[in-house]
């Protein structure tokens, strides 16, 4: 007689629970993080998905190399001026649900890099959900960030979690800082690039504004 | 100390080509650097690369001596030859208010990037280069970074906010 079978004598067969409940819940257990490493912050990054700390325990560790995959962005690293657009279209090609996760002083503040090649924050550009400090952060600090993203989630509503509609995201240019290239056709037909610094501006963004 | 006597004599070279071409002689550190007048900078390089085996550019940079200098910007060329071995400087002198000297990428390919590295930092122009733009700094990047009175934060605001 395996679990299994004294699960299924004992459960009924209709459970009543909060949608929101069962959709957080499958949600925190299984963050893939993108595979975006800026600066010092990436190597203890990898570190935290390694035998030692093995980020795996908190369903985590699933680094996946393209951002149409993961919904959490680790912005490990300063983040400089010229790196900003390409972060920006790096969130921007994650599919709703995303997090972001700011690591380290450096993607928080600009750290010590107060200069004029450095990103004086990372929520400049990105909405983030939770701050590291440290410098860099030791690896248990960023399991425990996840596991902190992981409160949040589970106090969210699956209401506020979508992708922008199509025709919204097509009118939107890419990111208001610096362009990564000199644009593409449809960027440059865009009507309202004045109004809008972000190529898709997401649920936190929205929250923010109203 | 290095013995120049055979750097030397390569200016000896120069100056029997064209009298002119040679502002001045520095040696140093067992290192010979030439100043040469802006206007003959490519005749010199092609001189020294035809008659003289200095075939490799090995790096061109640009000089901020600080705003109360005049004149106050040098373009440093650092020659190379594969051939028989030699290293030799070149200099140009430029001032605040006309920081243009002629490109050599028509004598080295390799001073394309070199030459947009020095205009994008320092905001000194090359003449007739093929392709001037920022290599570094994003595009749309207000000043030259590595000026002596650029402001380290940055001149405000910027895009980002």
């Amino acid at each position: 007689m395996g679990l299994e079978n004294q699960i299924f004598e004992s459960l009924p067969d209709i459970i009543t629970v909060k949608l929101d409940a069962v959709i957080n819940w499958a949600r925190k257990s299984s963050l893939w993080p993108a595979t975006f490493g800026l600066a010092c912050c990436a190597i203890e990054m990898m570190n935290s998905v390694s035998a030692r700390n093995d980020l795996s325990r908190f369903g985590a560790e699933t680094f996946r190399a393209s951002p149409r995959q993961a919904d959490v962005m680790i912005v490990s690293g300063r983040v400089s001026r010229k790196m900003a657009p390409v972060l920006r279209r790096i969130y921007d090609q994650m599919p709703e649900p995303k997090w972001v996760i700011s690591m380290g002083a450096c993607a928080t503040s600009g750290g010590v890099f107060d200069n004029y090649a450095i990103v004086q924050g990372v929520d400049k550009v990105v909405p983030v959900d939770i701050y590291i400090p440290g410098c860099p952060p030791r690896p248990e600090m960023l399991v425990h960030a996840i596991m902190m993203l992981q409160e949040k989630i589970m106090n969210e509503s699956v209401k506020d979690r979508h992708d922008t509609f199509e025709k919204e995201s097509r009118e939107s240019i890419v990111p208001g800082t610096l362009p990564v290239t000199e644009g593409t056709q449809l960027e440059a037909k865009s009507k309202n690039a004045e109004n809008k610094p972000y190529t898709v501006p997401s649920r936190h963004e929205k929250r923010r504004s109203s | 100390m290095t013995d120049t006597k055979v750097l030397h004599e390569f200016v000896e070279k120069l100056k029997a080509e064209e009298d002119a071409w040679i502002e001045d002689v520095v040696d140093s550190y067992g290192e010979v650097t030439i100043y040469v007048p802006r206007e003959s900078i490519v005749d010199v390089c092609w001189v020294l690369k035809k008659k003289h085996g200095f075939d490799m550019l090995a790096d061109l940079c640009g000089v901020d001596r600080g705003p109360e200098e005049d004149p106050r910007f040098e373009v440093n060329y650092h020659l190379f030859s594969t051939i028989h071995y030699n290293r030799l400087r070149l200099k140009v002198l430029l001032t605040e208010d006309d920081p243009k000297v002629k490109t050599v990428t028509t004598v080295w390919k390799t001073a394309n990037w070199h030459e947009r590295e020095t205009y994008d930092l320092f905001g000194i122009f090359f003449d007739n280069h093929p392709d001037l733009r920022r290599i570094l700094l994003p595009s749309d990047f207000d000043g030259h970074a590595l000026r002596k009175d650029y402001p380290l934060r940055g001149y405000e605001p910027y895009s980002l906010n």
